[in-house]
């Protein structure tokens, strides 16, 4: 199956907290498997359950209220911050997000998520809260995300917002290109720049 | 003429390709690997049927997850023995150094580099751990990377990167008694907040920072990343030479001379310009600690948790969820509050001279019987020689316990847990809800903060006790 990522709508899980860090994305305890499935299960596992326990959800926590669902996670600023642990973009994806929308995100995580196609969009503050707004209002809310144009959408309202990705990455998100092809490509240069250095 | 940035003349010779409109392929000059972040990087390998490009140029070692009580025994936890395990298989299949469990050497990767004379200036060090940045206190580039990045280093030697924006904050003039490094950069994060250097390499300068030990100087570099940084980095000086110079991998004879020339170059020239600049006067600093739960949320230990009226409206629900998460009160002062456990250690302040600052101010004296307290050596280097200059019987004396090397109590992914509510003095680097156990409550500290704690058995200032 191509990873490859373009247009996304859909409904989004409202977030409304900043700093979110990858400790409370996932926590260390659940980084001790050696493959990259199966880590969606324990997404926010300690803002998801009572006392550690699949059976207790928290009511209180958006994963757990069934007016929310879809592709779209939506989270206040910094979001990622903390350990460069991969497996919270893992997590996130794993638990069916193909987006997730912030005012700002911190550099490791903005790059675990590219690398595994989990599209970061960072929006203004502004905007951000026009979401917030809009989905408090009616949890059936879409949003339009569009990778190839550069721009995420409020579906009832239109109001519109574009977004910054290089070059590179768009291409790479378009076509299901990993960083590692690429990089295997060069292999000769490589060596040819390491001749230099000695 | 030139301008450059420190950074700037430490990437510009790392860049094998600009790609356009695109990132750098940056060139890596050492790759720290451990047990948690590297597994499914080697499957990917695996999969693709490559080898390692560079095997001379990784270094392992085992830390994260490893107990840090009788660690000649086999590891109980069988999900944490089997991650160990495959580090140790890995290593072997593709030819790569481990300091593993039982190596004179082995201990948290950021600690082993800088003391094996790995980690020098002028080059890049990338590891699958967020604190990588503390390397940079040498001069030299040293970010965390993830696992899909630990892939490519190990395929290529190389990553994508795009260049930074670029950040100096200066410390000048002279820190107080009992204020150390710790407390800089825990006020320097107070000031700018956790997110405050995000998508920036940060260059820290002034006079309060050349008068620091190496070691002190990797305490703040470490926690660059808790402000967002991509790096932080000091340019080297006589200071770091010395440091350098005579470990097992450092430069020798002709060659050291050679480097050290070149190491001399890295500085940021006068007329450099900084994208966004901080300059902090080092006697405005207390010792520090934290109250919330991101290491942005610290103060002066004589002052108090905020008020609401001093919080910005937008943070409010933040700031509220997280003082209810620490079971404090708006405007509470923060000094006498009660203490459970103290915990000494992790890649921010376990070395030697953090054990020996402890062990000088609890010498004689005896830990509140209220406390546990943990003191967890950065590595077996650091464990060996806190022996031969009696540490240990110190601490023991003291009431402490001194652990073996590992990450421990800073993530909690081994035993060593702070249970739920209970208050612990940490100087690790982060104070984030659960990081040392579900519900743990986390104080970041210095040293001798935490020290001072474990022997009132409470929050104090450390300033009337030295």
């Amino acid at each position: 199956m191509s990873k490859a990522i373009n247009h996304i709508n859909s409904t989004v899980v409202p977030l409304n907290l900043e700093n979110v860090d990858t400790d409370q994305i996932i926590p260390a305890r659940f980084l001790k498997a050696t493959s990259r499935e199966g880590f969606g299960e324990n997404l926010f596992r300690d803002w998801r359950f009572e006392n550690n326990d699949p059976a207790q959800p928290k009511k209180d926590f958006v994963l757990n209220n069934p007016i929310y669902a879809g592709k779209i996670l939506v989270a206040a600023k910094n979001f990622g911050c903390g350990s460069s642990r991969e497996h919270a973009a893992w997590a996130i994806k794993d638990y069916g997000f193909d987006v997730v929308v912030s005012s700002f995100f911190a550099d490791i995580f903005k790059n675990n998520a590219l690398n595994n196609f989990l599209v970061p969009v960072t929006v203004s503050e502004d905007f951000l809260q026009k979401i917030f707004t809009a989905v408090e209002k009616d949890p059936k809310t879409e949003l339009a995300v569009s990778v190839e144009d550069q721009t995420i959408r409020i579906l009832a309202t239109g109001e519109q917002e574009s977004f910054d990705i290089n070059h590179y990455k768009k291409d790479c998100l378009l076509n299901g290109f990993d960083d590692i092809d690429y990089l295997l490509n060069m292999r000769d240069e490589i060596t040819s720049y390491e001749k230099t250095r000695s | 003429m030139s301008k450059k940035t420190l950074f700037d003349k430490i990437w510009d010779t790392h860049v094998v390709k600009q790609i356009q409109d695109g990132p750098s392929v940056l060139y890596i000059d050492r790759h720290f690997i451990h047990e948690v972040t590297s597994p499914q990087a080697f499957k990917g390998l695996e999969n693709r049927g490559l080898p390692v490009f560079r095997p001379g140029q990784v270094v392992a070692t085992a830390d994260h997850n490893v107990p840090t009580l009788h660690q000649e025994l086999p590891i109980k936890e069988e999900l944490s023995r089997l991650q160990v395990q495959t580090l140790k298989d890995n290593c072997a299949k593709f030819g790569i150094e481990l300091y593993g469990l039982g190596h004179q050497y082995q201990g948290i990767v950021h600690v082993i580099g800088p003391e094996l004379g790995v980690t020098q200036p002028g080059c890049t060090y990338v590891c699958g751990d967020s604190h990588t940045s503390t390397h940079g206190a040498f001069g030299s580039i040293a970010f965390g990377i993830g696992t899909s990045e630990v892939e490519m280093v190990l395929a290529t030697q190389c990553l994508l990167q795009s260049k930074p924006k670029l950040m100096r904050i200066s410390v000048d003039g002279q820190l107080g008694k009992g204020v150390t490094s710790k407390d800089i950069v825990l006020y320097i994060l107070s000031q700018i907040s956790a997110s405050g250097a995000t998508g920036y390499a940060v260059e820290f300068a002034g006079s309060a920072i050349r008068a620091l030990s190496m070691e002190a100087r990797m305490t703040i570099c470490n926690m660059s990343i808790e402000m967002g940084a991509r790096c932080g980095m000091i340019a080297p000086d006589e200071t770091t030479f010395s440091y350098v110079k005579g470990r097992k991998f450092a430069p020798q004879g002709d060659d050291w001379d050679k480097k050290l020339a070149a190491w001399k170059q890295l500085f940021s020239d006068d007329d450099a310009v900084f994208d966004k600049e901080y300059n902090f006067k080092a006697e405005d600093i207390e010792p520090m600690i934290t109250y919330g739960t991101n290491p942005g949320m610290g103060i002066g230990v004589t002052g108090h948790v905020p008020q609401l009226s001093e919080i910005d409206p937008r943070d409010k629900a933040a700031f509220e969820k997280s003082i209810h998460y620490m079971g404090l009160q708006a405007g509470e002062n923060i000094l006498g509050h009660p203490v459970d456990y103290v915990f000494i250690g992790s890649c921010t302040n376990s070395r030697i001279e953090d054990l020996r600052q402890v062990a000088a101010f609890v010498k004689g004296k005896q830990k509140a019987p209220s406390v546990t307290c943990w003191v967890v050596p950065g590595s077996k280097q650091v464990e060996a020689q806190a022996r031969e200059e009696g540490i240990d019987k110190i601490l023991e004396a003291a009431g402490f316990q001194l652990r073996q090397p590992g990450c421990s109590a800073c993530l909690g992914m081994n035993e060593d847990k702070i249970p739920a509510g209970k208050y612990c003095i940490s100087t690790s680097n982060r104070n984030f809800e659960g990081r040392q156990g579900p519900n743990a409550r986390t104080m970041l500290a210095s040293p001798l903060m935490a020290a001072a704690a474990a022997v009132t058995g409470k929050v104090c200032d450390v300033r009337e006790l030295v």
